[in-house]
């Protein structure tokens, strides 16, 4: 069989297919997404600006063409069969494919309490839209879930003097990806601009009025929208006998346990240089993947590697995130006039760093950061602390040594 | 070419940009690891974020947000997702100050 199958229009899909050009490769190159649009971006869905859900396409329909893809849109891969080497179509056609990535990206979780089918989830375009169609001022929405995009939408809805309200299983907001330094500081920001906190509740039941929480009590609500986080969408994976875990498995390469099968983005579990899989749900993990697994399937053997990072905006509030920060490493704090940032030391070595300020004013500092950690640079504390200490020069003269 | 001065050399960092709004619009100005001063268009070609927050480093500025390049003296976009080119402008450092022909 001929060509390149990819499955998923997302991020990580489309920008798979644009570098296997990229990367020299000329056979068939085509890329099935469910959605019934151009590939598009989701962070800026709860970021909205103006008032109006953005739809930022990824690419625009003559670089999809001017590239040789041809792109099935509005089309799902309803069966997978790796003995045979075919894909089935819901439009009932059959594709047969050399080589396949699995660029499936994630769902949202499902709540179970009764009711949960009242509540929106916010993962898609055509969800943003459910969403802010059903928002105007003094209407009272309620967030179950105050990981990142809770909390993002939570911002927006703020912005729009929507009443909201947040109902959080755990002690803490952000407890997940977020030090609880930077977590705290986005908690504090979120109850100062009227965000109603019920921590450590869960939801018994939804109703037509509202949230009944495990308490008791009732919260009345116009709209429930869930953002319990998601899990990595692995059905035909998992179907056709792939290796599966909290993702699809694959190597350091990004190839499954079917040899001519890669995965990439939310839905991949790529296997860590000290044993176990580790699954990223982030935009630019999605396109480094996305490239690692095109030079391969072009015929590289590159092993991924990178320096997870991530970014979200909350209010006038810029965080990003590079490196796994953990509560066991030893922590260097800088305060700049813009914002804060927090470095995290493993036994000397930098391997995480976190920034809490102003729009994208840290961003060159965790830049840099980045780059440090990745030279496994061991700096001074106290120069990490120092604000007048140019990390630049740091880089310098660790490359100079 | 009318010449705007746009501020001092010394408060731009060597190997550094700032933000200079003009006009309605925003640019961005940059000192080059030798001293030397360009402007390009202030926002990213990608979406419209100010590359001034972003880091220089030699001659390359990468945006804040998502790691789009462009080399600042001639405008070219050096990495995705940016991938249209920045508009350039004259800049040059005369007794100490900053000018830009914004015409
Ligand atoms: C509201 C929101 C805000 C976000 N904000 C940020 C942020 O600020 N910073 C950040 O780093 N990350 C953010 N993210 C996360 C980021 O968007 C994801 O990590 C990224 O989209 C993952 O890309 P992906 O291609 O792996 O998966 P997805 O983008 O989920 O794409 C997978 C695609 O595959 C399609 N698909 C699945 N199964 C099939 C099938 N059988 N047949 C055909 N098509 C199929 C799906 O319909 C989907 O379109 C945000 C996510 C959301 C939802
Ligand atoms: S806004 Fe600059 S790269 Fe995206």
């Amino acid at each position: 069989m001929d060509g390149i199958v990819i499955i998923g229009a997302g991020e990580s899909g489309t920008r798979a297919a644009f570098a296997l050009r990229e990367a020299g490769y000329r056979r068939p190159v085509t890329l099935v997404g469910a959605e019934p649009h151009l590939p598009y971006e989701r962070p800026p869905l709860s970021k909205p600006v103006g008032g109006m859900v953005q739809m930022t396409p990824i690419c625009a329909r003559e670089a999809l063409e001017a590239a040789g893809i041809s792109y099935l849109e509005g089309c799902s891969v309803s069966k997978l069969d790796a003995v045979a080497a075919t894909v089935s179509l819901s439009d009932g056609r059959v594709l047969g494919y050399e080589k396949l990535l699995l660029a499936t990206g994630a769902r949202p979780r499902r709540l179970a309490c009764p009711g949960a089918e009242r509540a929106l989830d916010f993962r898609t375009h055509a969800d943003a839209e459910a969403i802010f169609a059903n928002v105007a001022p003094g209407r009272r929405v309620a967030i179950i879930g105050a990981g990142l995009i809770g909390m993002e939408l939570a911002a927006v809805l703020r912005g729009k003097d929507v009443a909201v309200s947040v109902i959080e299983t755990a002690p803490k907001v952000l407890g997940r990806a977020v030090p609880a330094r930077f977590a705290d500081k986005l908690h504090a920001r979120h109850a100062a601009e009227g965000v109603r906190f019920h921590l450590d509740r869960t939801v018994a039941a939804i109703g037509e009025d509202g949230v009944v929480l495990s308490d008791g009590s009732i919260l009345p609500a116009d709209l429930v929208v869930s953002a319990i986080g998601v899990v990595p969408e692995m059905t035909l994976a998992e179907a056709s006998g792939l290796a599966t875990a909290n993702g699809i498995l694959t190597d350091a390469c990004l190839r499954t346990s079917a040899p001519n099968i890669f995965a990439a983005g939310d839905c991949a579990a790529v296997a860590q240089p000290g044993g176990g899989h580790i699954r990223h749900e982030s935009w630019r993990n999605a396109r480094m993947q996305a490239e690692t697994a095109a030079r391969n399937m072009a015929g590289a053997a590159e092993t991924f590697a990178s320096v997870p990072w991530f970014w979200s905006d909350q209010y006038d509030l810029g965080l990003q995130i590079a490196g796994r920060p953990q509560p066991a490493h030893q922590t260097v704090l800088r305060t700049t006039a813009e914002g804060e940032l927090e470095f995290y030391l493993d036994d000397g070595r930098l391997v995480a760093v976190a920034g809490l300020g102003f729009g994208n004013s840290l961003a060159k500092h965790i830049k840099l950061a980045e780059m440090l950690i990745a030279a496994s640079i061991r700096p001074e504390p106290a120069a990490l602390a120092d604000p007048g200490v140019n990390l630049k020069t740091l880089l310098k003269s660790a490359r100079a040594a | 070419m009318t010449w705007i001065t746009a501020g001092k050399l010394e408060d731009i960092e060597q190997e550094g940009a700032i933000r200079f709004d003009h006009g309605g619009r925003t640019y961005a100005i940059y000192r080059g690891p030798d001293d030397s001063v360009y402007c390009t268009a202030g926002l990213c070609t990608h979406e419209a974020i100010h590359l001034a927050d972003g880091l220089v480093i030699d001659f390359e500025v990468e945006c804040p947000k998502h790691s789009g390049a462009f080399d600042y003296r001639t405008g070219e976009a050096l990495r995705l997702p940016a991938c249209e080119n920045l508009k350039t402008y004259p800049a040059e450092v005369v007794d100490g100050e900053v000018r830009v022909a914004l015409g």
